[in-house]
């Protein structure tokens, strides 16, 4: 790994700071160091902001569960509010990697990170969150721009993410079963009026499947989805799945998502 | 360059290590704790695990420099006056090693599965051993050992 600088800020603003075009954030590293280590991505100045305590904690308002970037998934997992708050997401948090990823992993990397099979995304997606950085609010439907990309300019924070709770909600994974990344993961939030179906793993980025959510919104039954013909020219082919596989998937696991809701 | 400094297994070390040091690296070059062992040195295998103020993690995938200032437990500060740990006795008893390359990533893995989860199923020893991969037992015998180990403890 090419050597580089590493700082540790003390709050978001010294962390902003610091940045520049040849720095990154690091909070678990979990993708950052591997990245760097394989000579995928080369920093000359790391920042990190696990640190500034502002970035961790959980809180839970009657409409709302906030988490701060830095929170990692044990701690959304293992939460008492989160559990009763929105369970899918706490059991999201448990699926991801193994227990050492989890101890130290966070859910503001994650989201930065935007891996087109990351979990975070679907239920950033599906419980309509708010992603509060420190120079703005942006809402998850116009924050994942594409694979690995997002619309966080650089220099920006990610402080903390604001989900909605639902009135039912339920993630259904296909991990790989070697890296625990989906191959095809589906989340399904059912709020009042509508209901998101947010797929991860299928396509180049997480999206809300249009077509499963009109559905759904009229009938929130598994039967209303049943046999659906998801067009699979858009989809990831690769060695773990083919892309019509993949297209059957993602209606499977929306199935199980609607019946576990 | 940065100054290190950590407490590994209760003993007080400060160094001067480049930044991009690994805290797997440290361990096992600056402060010859070679117990702790690099397999796939991309964060998927576990030979690597240590705890790190009481959690377990793997130190091939965090630097030194994001540790600092925290207690270190690595393999070699399992044992207590010559004592082997009861997690290290049951994997001796009950044969959960083979070839022995995993084993340090696996104990330390384990002991913190029990601190968290006292009388953990198969089931769930296998789910928290996720992270920690074997070619040779086939696992059986380390679910066997974690489970004798969890009487002992």
């Amino acid at each position: 790994m090419k050597d580089f600088n590493y700082h540790s800020a003390k709050d978001s603003k010294e962390a902003s700071k610091l940045a520049s075009s040849s720095s990154a954030f690091l909070a678990g590293g979990m993708t950052t160091i591997p990245s760097m280590k394989l000579g995928l991505a080369t920093y000359k100045d790391l920042i990190d902001i696990k640190n500034i305590k502002k970035l961790s904690g959980i809180k839970v308002s009657g409409k709302s569960v906030t988490i701060g970037a830095a929170t990692k998934h044990v701690e959304v997992s293992n939460s008492k509010d989160v559990k009763k708050a929105i369970p899918s997401l706490s059991s999201l948090a448990e699926g991801i990697g193994d227990p050492q990823v989890r101890n130290r992993g966070t859910i503001g990397g994650s989201i930065a990170n935007n891996d087109p099979s990351a979990d975070y995304p679907s239920a950033c997606i599906a419980l309509n969150a708010i992603i509060h950085t420190n120079e703005r609010k942006i809402e998850a439907n116009k924050f994942f721009k594409g694979m690995f990309e997002t619309a966080l300019k650089k220099g920006e924070l990610i402080e903390a993410i604001e989900f909605q709770i639902p009135e039912k909600s339920s993630y259904q994974k296909h991990p790989n079963p070697a890296s625990r990344y989906a191959i095809v993961g589906v989340y399904v939030a059912k709020h009042k009026g509508d209901v998101n179906v947010a797929v991860t793993g299928a396509k180049s980025c997480v999206y809300n499947d249009k077509e499963m959510s009109k559905a759904l919104s009229g009938n929130f039954s598994s039967s209303s989805i049943d046999g659906m013909d998801l067009d699979s020219s858009e989809m990831n082919s690769d060695m773990h799945a083919s892309a019509d596989f993949r297209a059957s998937l993602v209606v499977t696991q929306a199935k199980k998502a609607v019946d576990a809701c | 360059m940065g100054r290190i400094s950590l407490e590994v297994n209760g003993r007080k070390v400060e160094k001067e290590a480049p930044d991009n040091t690994l805290l797997s690296t440290f361990l096992r070059e600056h402060l010859q704790l070679t117990g702790t062992h690099i397999g796939c040195d991309t964060s998927q295998c576990g030979a690597c695990v240590v705890h790190v103020d009481g959690n377990s993690l793997k130190s091939c995938t965090a630097l030194a420099a994001d540790v600092n200032g925290s207690k270190v437990t690595t393999i070699e500060g399992l044992e207590t006056n010559g004592k082997m740990h009861p997690m290290q006795e049951a994997f001796k008893k009950l044969h959960g090693l083979q070839c022995g390359f995993c084993t340090p990533g696996m104990v330390m893995s384990a002991i913190d599965l029990l601190q968290k989860n006292k009388k953990p199923s198969d089931v769930e020893i296998r789910d928290w051993l996720e992270g920690n991969i074997c070619r040779c037992t086939g696992y059986q015998n380390i679910v066997a050992a974690v489970k004798e180990a969890a009487t002992k403890m």
